[in-house]
C-alpha cells in the first residue's frame, strides 16, 4: 500500500508548465478582460508544436490562484446554449506585476558550470575518459536539435511559433559549438599525459 | 537499362566487415580506418561526424570505391566491392553511387543541366533521357530558372543544390556526401538542408560525413568516429514533443 502511494506521489503531472505562466497570463489581459479559452488559443498560437505538450487545465489553474491573490478579477457572462463562462480583469496590482516582469532581465539558466565540473571530476579520479562524456552528451544534444530542427522545418514561412522553434535550434548549436571545444580541450591533455 | 535493378534490394545497402585502412610505413604508420563493422539500411540517411583526422573522409571515399581497404570488405546491395577490377569498380560508380563533395566538383565548361545530364550519358542513356531526367531533378532542387547557367553566375549553395541534383541522376542505391555544406554560408547550408531533409523523406539512402551540427541532425542514425573508430552511435528518431518542450524551456 505504502508502495503504491510512493508512487503515485512520484507519477509527473499530466503535460509541461511554463514557469512564468502567471506573469504570460496577467500580461495577456492587460489590454483587455479575455476568457480563459481566448488566452489558451495565444498560448497555443505562440508555442506551435510545443503547446501539445502544455497542460490542458494549467490556464484555468492558475486564473483561479491569481484570482485569489487579488492580481485579477472575474465576471461570470451567460451564454445562451453553453455554460456561464468567466471573464477575467486585470487588477492594480496585476497590472504592477506585469510591469515588474517586463522590465526582469534574468535569463533562463545555461548549464555550462555543471558540465564543465563533471569533465574535471571525471578526469582527476580517473572514473571516466572526459572526451566519452563529451561525445555521449554531444548525441544526447543532437538528438534534440534532430527533434527541433524538424519541426522548425516543418512551420511554414513567417510563423511565431517558428521563432520560438529557431531560438530553441541555435541555442543547441551554441551549446553544441561549446562541446566541440571541450573535446578539443580534453583530447589534448590525453595527449600530453 | 538501369544497372541497379539486377542488384538485390533485400539486406543492407551498404556493409562492411573488419574494414581497415593505412597509410604509410613504419614510425609514419597511420591507421585511418580500424576494424569498422557498418550496415547502411535501404532509405536510411545516416551521418557520420568527427573531428578533422578521425578518418570519416577515408571512410566514405573506401564505401564509394574511391580507395581500396588495406583488409576488410565492402559490401553493396549483396555485392562484394572492394576486389573488383578498376573498370568494374568505374562502372559501378557511375550506375549505383551518387558523390556529392565539399568543392562541388562541377564541370566550368558546362552549364547546370549539362553537368547533371552527364552522369547519366556516361552510363549509356540517351540524350533525350538524359535531358528529362536532368529537368525534373534540377525542378526537385529548386534551380529549374538557373538550368542553363554555368557554374561560375551560380552562388555556392545553388552548386551544390546542382552536384547534389547530378548525384541523383542514375537513381543511385546510395549516395555519399563528403561535408556537403563546408565551403557554404548558412543561408545556403539551410537550402541544402532543407534539400537532405527532403530526399530523407523520399527514401533516398544517404551517408553524409559532416561536422556540420544541423546537417548531421538531419539523420535518421549519427554515429561518431574518433582515430578510425566508432565511438558512439545514437538513433535519432522523432522525439515526443514533450522533448521539444523541455529544450524550450517548458518545466514538468
Amino acid at each position: 500500500m505504502q508502495e503504491a502511494v510512493r508512487l503515485s506521489m512520484e507519477e509527473p503531472a499530466q503535460g509541461y508548465q511554463l514557469r512564468v505562466v502567471r506573469e504570460v497570463l496577467l500580461a495577456l489581459l492587460a489590454k483587455e478582460a479575455s476568457h480563459g479559452y481566448q488566452l489558451r488559443a495565444r498560448l497555443q498560437l505562440a508555442l506551435g508544436p510545443l503547446a501539445e505538450a502544455l497542460n490542458a487545465g494549467h490556464v484555468y489553474v492558475t486564473l483561479t490562484r491569481l484570482e485569489k491573490a487579488g492580481l485579477v478579477t472575474s465576471e461570470r457572462v451567460g451564454q445562451a446554449d453553453r455554460p456561464d463562462r468567466k471573464v477575467y480583469e486585470l487588477t492594480a496590482a496585476g497590472r504592477a506585476r506585469v510591469t515588474d516582469w517586463l522590465e526582469d532581465t534574468s535569463w533562463p539558466k545555461p548549464a555550462p558550470a555543471e558540465f564543465h565540473l563533471k569533465l574535471v571530476a571525471a578526469a582527476a579520479a580517473g572514473l571516466a575518459d572526459p572526451v566519452r562524456l563529451v561525445d555521449a552528451q554531444r548525441h544526447a544534444l543532437l538528438a534534440g536539435l534532430a527533434v527541433a530542427q524538424r519541426a522548425a522545418l516543418a512551420e511554414p514561412d513567417g510563423s511565431i511559433a517558428g521563432l520560438l522553434l529557431e531560438g530553441v535550434v541555435l541555442r543547441l548549436q551554441a551549446d553544441l559549438r561549446w562541446l566541440e571545444a571541450c573535446a578539443r580541450y580534453w583530447n589534448a591533455t590525453k595527449g600530453r599525459s | 537499362m538501369n544497372a541497379n535493378e539486377s542488384l538485390p534490394r533485400v539486406g543492407p545497402v551498404l556493409r562492411t566487415s573488419g574494414l581497415e585502412k593505412e597509410y604509410g610505413h613504419g614510425e609514419g604508420l597511420v591507421r585511418a580506418v580500424d576494424a569498422v563493422e557498418l550496415e547502411v539500411a535501404s532509405g536510411e540517411t545516416l551521418a557520420v561526424m568527427g573531428p578533422s583526422g578521425c578518418g570519416k573522409s577515408t571512410l566514405l571515399h573506401l564505401l564509394g570505391g574511391l580507395e581500396r581497404p588495406t583488409a576488410g570488405e565492402v559490401w553493396l546491395a549483396g555485392r562484394r566491392i572492394d576486389e573488383l577490377s578498376e573498370k568494374a569498380l568505374a562502372r559501378l560508380r557511375r550506375h549505383a553511387i551518387g558523390f556529392v563533395f565539399q568543392a562541388f566538383h562541377l564541370m566550368d565548361e558546362l552549364t547546370a543541366a549539362e553537368n547533371v545530364e552527364l552522369p547519366a550519358l556516361l552510363a549509356g542513356r540517351s540524350p533525350r533521357a538524359a535531358r528529362r531526367r536532368a529537368a525534373e531533378l534540377l525542378e526537385e532542387v529548386g534551380l529549374t530558372d538557373r538550368k542553363e547557367h554555368l557554374p561560375s553566375a551560380l552562388s555556392g549553395g545553388q552548386r551544390q543544390r546542382v552536384a547534389i541534383a547530378r548525384a541523383l541522376s542514375n537513381d543511385p542505391l546510395v549516395v555519399l556526401a563528403d561535408e556537403p555544406t563546408g565551403n557554404l554560408d548558412s543561408a545556403a547550408t539551410l537550402d541544402v538542408l532543407r534539400l537532405l531533409e527532403s530526399l530523407r523523406s523520399t527514401g533516398q539512402t544517404l551517408l553524409i560525413v559532416t561536422h556540420d551540427a544541423r546537417i548531421a541532425a538531419t539523420a535518421d542514425r549519427l554515429i561518431s568516429m574518433r582515430d578510425g573508430t566508432f565511438v558512439e552511435e545514437t538513433r535519432l528518431t522523432h522525439g515526443p514533443t514533450g522533448r521539444l518542450a523541455e529544450l524550450a524551456g517548458l518545466e514538468r
